[in-house]
């Protein structure tokens, strides 16, 4: 006569009973009870079973693993806030709001650097997104599947770029580019405050036009593989109603690869964010606020990359970690933004994400 | 199995470095790097136990570093500061190894060779100055054709003592520099972009036509960019080069402070290059290690001796004779040994 205790699914809810309590061994024990063929093993097996260790194990691992991670950021968190207390103590908020960066009277302020990080982002998503969104729906959805495949390829080899390359290139292709267009934007729009100001070729605008490049990659990796993961039926039933291929696309195929599709803007966001060496090669370092897209301009991470090895002076160093915190504290607040906006996308839609 | 481990235990014992007794950590300024590490490999050949390893970490980590007692000595393209010396354990020693110089390049059609003195590049970098044609400069060069552009200064955006070196030659040479910028090795320019590294200077200047820039000279000779000559105190012109930067020591060494911690820049002397400076090793002024204190005090000897034979074929001015006799005379002030 078969008893609980003595089947399968009875042995592996009295170990986890004995090791995390009712909870797991009460799921344990329901999931092995949907309609699966139980082996009865003869008791001294049984007993051996009741004490298996392999389950639990692994979730205390995996547990292990996912806290160290948030472990680590939270260790990041930590040092940073305690190494810019110097410069907290003598700024406090006034910070983020001044404009002045003097190593040598010591004179502090983050506000060119957050503005020029959020600016150079800014025009990056710009003209990635659309980019990026627009090669994905071509790569997917218009072109035959095998050459989708090999251009996506091709793409995916552009996300493994390392960025100083990105940044060469910008250099000495980009900044000639900017030079000659961008003056000539500038003779025709001069008098528009964004256009305002010399051309030197290197600034705002050559350093977001830099960040696109790098970010489309992974908008277009990522999209495509989101989009020919809707299912076809969607497709197909669009297209039986009549609708063109714009339409499809439009309305069967983006709303349900939409939440896919913002996770890997926010990812591109992410690395346009902390781009540090591509954007210090041609953003032209000064760390100054104007309104023109052709005036240099410094970013956090730039300044971070050059000025950290040779801050001599507690208040200095202090002052760039406190422009670590901060930039810390922006990619979370904008990774929470994603995750939020997210999940409010995933709601309403209704469709898997 | 086995043999496996002892395969391992072979592979490990001959890839332990070939006995070194003494090793001796060293870290700080980018600028020496290169003769640093020559010096360092030429010593070893001479002292085979003896084992010299430099990190060129920059200035400010090298200072850090030997302060906080990381490393056995440091190196920085700036003297210590009297703040900097009052948080040391012990007292830190400076001593000047080689000199270098900072020259303005820019890039102008034709790369006419141009005389800039202090007052116009001050004037450049506080923004005062801003065309090429600004009668200043013309006034200064008369036989040469400056366009009516707009100049472009480019400065260093990361911290480094060539930026150190050329703010204290416009510190002494600008009482409005002074006063609004100040020495340091980063600072906050008025105007210009900025580049990272000499090679991010030099490749804006290059890539920007009329742009001023300031790189080293080594850097300045060995890439054949063009140079401006810089009017020195004395009233005369001159051209960088190892000779007019050694001469410049030179004519620092008879006020020389105890210490070593001078500035050369803006020298009296007549044939004396206005922007060149020292680049000091960072000696603690007790080295509790026998052995290391005792190779580190053997180095300084043979780098103030046969080491300065070295420094001219890779492009650094040596130390004048006057200061390598007044450095050997510092050197017993280096205590060894436990107090």
């Amino acid at each position: 006569m078969e008893s609980p205790e003595t089947t399968v699914a009875g042995d592996r809810a009295a170990g986890l009973r004995l090791r995390f309590g009712a909870a797991f061994a009460g799921r344990a024990a329901r999931g092995t009870t949907a309609p699966v063929a139980r082996r009865v093993l003869p008791p001294a097996q049984a007993r051996r079973r009741a004490g298996a260790i392999g389950d639990p194990l692994f979730h205390t691992v995996s547990l292990a693993f996912a806290l160290s991670v948030l472990g680590l950021a939270a260790v990041v968190g930590v040092v940073l806030w305690r190494w810019s207390a110097a410069s907290r103590a003598a700024f406090g908020w006034s910070f983020l709001a001044t404009s002045t960066w003097d190593p040598v009277f010591s004179r502090f302020g983050a506000l060119p650097f957050v503005w020029g990080t959020l600016a150079t982002s800014a025009i990056a998503l710009a003209i990635a997104i659309p980019l990026g969104v627009g090669a994905a729906i071509c790569l997917a959805e218009l072109v035959p599947r095998s050459t989708g495949d090999a251009l996506a390829f091709l793409v995916e080899l552009l996300v493994a770029v390392p960025s100083v390359i990105y940044g060469l290139v910008g250099l000495f292709v980009l900044v000639p580019l900017v030079r000659t267009a961008g003056g000539a934007v500038a003779r025709a729009l001069g008098s528009v405050p964004l256009f305002a100001g010399p051309v030197y070729g290197i600034g705002l605008l050559t350093a977001g036009l830099l960040l696109a490049f790098m970010t489309v990659p992974f908008i277009v990796a990522i999209s495509r593989e989101v989009l020919l993961a809707v299912p076809e039926t969607q497709r197909d039933a669009a297209l039986a109603l009549g609708a063109t291929r714009w339409e499809t696309v439009r309305h069967a195929v983006l709303p349900y690869a939409r939440t896919g599709i913002l996770g890997s803007v926010f990812l591109a966001l992410a690395r346009a964010l902390g781009e540090t060496m591509a954007v210090t090669m041609v953003i032209g370092n000064r760390p100054e606020i104007a309104a023109s897209l052709f005036a240099p301009a410094h970013t956090m991470a730039a300044v971070l990359a050059n000025e950290f090895s040779e801050a001599a002076g507690d208040l200095y160093l202090s002052a760039l970690m406190e422009i670590a915190l901060v930039l810390f504290g922006i990619t979370i607040v904008v990774n929470a933004g994603a995750r939020l906006l997210i999940a409010r996308v995933r709601a309403p839609a209704g469709a898997p994400a | 199995m086995r043999i496996v481990l002892l395969m391992l235990v072979g592979v490990l014992a001959a890839a332990v470095p070939g006995r070194a007794a003494v090793l001796v950590n060293g870290a700080g300024a980018t600028f020496p790097y290169p003769i640093y590490s020559k010096w360092f490999d030429e010593f070893h050949k001479r002292n085979p136990d003896v084992q010299i390893n430099y990190q060129s970490i920059g200035s400010g980590g090298g200072i850090r570093q030997v302060t906080e007692g990381t490393v056995d000595f440091g190196a920085s393209d700036g003297p210590m500061t009297d703040e900097q010396l009052a948080q040391t354990k012990v007292p830190i020693l400076h001593f000047p190894t080689v000199l270098g110089a900072v020259v303005p390049t820019y890039n102008l059609p034709g790369s006419p060779r141009l005389r800039l003195s202090g007052d116009v590049l001050a004037g450049i970098f506080l923004g005062r100055i801003t065309q090429w044609n600004d009668p200043a400069i013309v006034a200064e060069n008369p036989d040469v054709t400056l366009p009516a552009e707009p100049i472009v200064p480019v400065h260093r955006s990361d911290g480094s003592g060539t930026t150190y070196v050329f703010v204290d030659y416009l510190t002494k040479v600008s009482a409005e520099w002074a006063k609004s910028v100040g020495t340091g090795t980063a600072v906050s320019w008025p105007v210009g972009l900025g580049g990272k590294g000499n090679e991010g200077v030099s490749g804006l200047v290059k890539q920007t036509s009329n742009a001023l820039g300031y790189v080293e000279l080594i850097y300045a000779v060995q890439n054949e960019l063009p140079y401006a000559d810089v009017r020195n105190a004395a009233g005369r012109w001159v051209r960088a080069s190892l000779d007019s930067v050694t001469a410049a020591a030179a004519a620092a060494s008879a006020d020389m402070p105890a210490d070593f911690r001078v500035s050369i820049t803006n020298p009296p002397a007549a044939d004396a290059y206005p922007i060149a400076s020292f680049t000091w090793l960072l000696v603690p002024s007790r080295i509790p290690d026998q052995a290391k204190g005792t190779a580190i005090k053997q180095f300084l000897e043979w780098m103030l001796g046969d080491g300065q034979s070295f420094a001219k074929a890779l492009g650094y001015a040596p130390l004048p004779e006057t200061v390598v006799a007044l450095e050997r005379r510092a050197l017993a002030r280096v205590a060894v040994g436990a107090p």
